[in-house]
């Protein structure tokens, strides 16, 4: 039987590649190999996964140099027998697999990320028309699952501790764009802020990782256009 | 580092985009210091700008037109992501304006060689 050579990161900040002989199968993903070597090699390996069918964004690593969601990137895709797995970049090392995601998860509340009605659950339910200019904006960009890819392949990430990302900014143009949102201004001022939409260099790596085709590049343009249109005092670019 | 993640076309164009940007920045003070010897008379500029007549001043000068239609033309891509609308295309890439990356090479290109041609030969 053919076998994959899967090296994978042990260790926090500091470690090395442990190396694994893994069965190639038929079908197989990522995430599939590193709960095998898990189960069958190596108890000790620390990972994160939930619902392993794209839904729930726990389980994303680097694999051969790109950040993925690891439950479905299939071994196939890979077209190579070496896979190389360690943790999403941008974020402090924990163990093995594992990052601490905090900072990304603070700087989606501080993007000015909640959502805020002045209904409560007695008033009927806003009529929204989803053939709306406004309505089509915030869907493009709702889907996220927080799987943190983005915000690891992002290089301004990288640079500048402040920034708050491709994830929280994508989130924050799909909130200003709801027209239930009462905290619109609040949320915009959140968005073009220090850390906020101008910091973005438009390289596209967000959006090109994105695992479920997100833009989040587009969505932070659309921040930037509204950031100056609203500087020029003009409410909804 | 150069990880695998950042070898797309839209990466290359912000690496060109910047690159083309310091190598122009770093003309500019020889760019006024010539322009600040009219100041001084007549002769002094005539003098420098004769000077520039060597083979290896005019490379230099054809290596700065390419970088600045570079930087023009990508920087009006920027523009473009940022101010236009975003075409609908199926793969969700179309708003990276690939197509201009190729463009700007290309028409960068095309004025060097209309400055070899207009001017050196």
């Amino acid at each position: 039987m053919e076998t994959l050579t899967v090296q994978i990161w042990r260790g926090a900040e500091t470690g090395s590649f442990a190396s694994f002989s893994v069965p190639k199968r038929d079908n197989q993903t990522v995430l599939d190999v590193v709960t095998e070597i898990q189960q069958r090699q190596d108890q000790s390996i620390s990972y994160r996964f939930a619902c392993r069918v794209g839904v729930c964004g726990s389980c994303a690593m680097t694999v051969n140099g790109k950040p993925r969601w690891s439950c479905r990137t299939h071994i196939s895709s890979l077209k190579s027998s070496v896979i190389t797995i360690e943790p999403l970049k941008n974020m402090p090392r924990i163990k093995d697999l594992v990052t601490d995601m905090t900072g990304f998860f603070d700087k989606w509340g501080q993007a000015g990320n909640v959502f805020e009605s002045d209904k409560t659950r007695q008033d009927a339910p806003a009529k929204v028309d989803p053939s709306s200019q406004q309505r089509k904006a915030a869907n493009a960009a709702i889907e996220c699952i927080n799987c943190g890819v983005c915000y690891a392949a992002c290089d301004v990430v990288s640079w500048n501790d402040e920034y708050l990302g491709p994830a929280a900014l994508n989130r924050a143009w799909s909130l200003v764009n709801d027209e239930r949102h009462t905290g619109k201004q609040d949320t915009l001022v959140a968005a073009m802020g220090a850390g906020g939409c101008s910091n973005c260099h438009s390289q596209g790596n967000c959006m090109t990782a994105c695992p479920i085709g997100l833009s989040p590049t587009r969505s932070i343009a659309g921040l930037k256009k509204m950031s100056l249109f609203s500087l020029m005092g003009k409410q909804d670019g | 580092m150069m990880t695998r993640h950042r070898l797309t076309i839209s990466y290359m164009a912000f690496v060109l985009h910047r690159l083309s940007g310091i190598g122009l920045i770093c003309f500019l003070p020889f760019h006024f210091l010539v322009l600040g010897l009219g100041l001084e008379g007549e002769a002094a500029l005539d003098n420098m700008l004769a000077y520039t007549d060597q083979p290896l001043i005019k490379l230099g000068e054809y290596i700065l037109v390419i970088l600045f239609s570079l930087h023009l033309l990508l920087g009006i891509r920027v523009l473009i992501i940022e101010w236009m609308p975003w075409p609908d295309r199926a793969d969700g890439q179309g708003g990276l304006r690939a197509g201009w990356i190729f463009a700007a090479l290309g028409i960068a290109l095309i004025l060097g060689w209309i400055f070899i041609d207009g001017v050196i030969a």
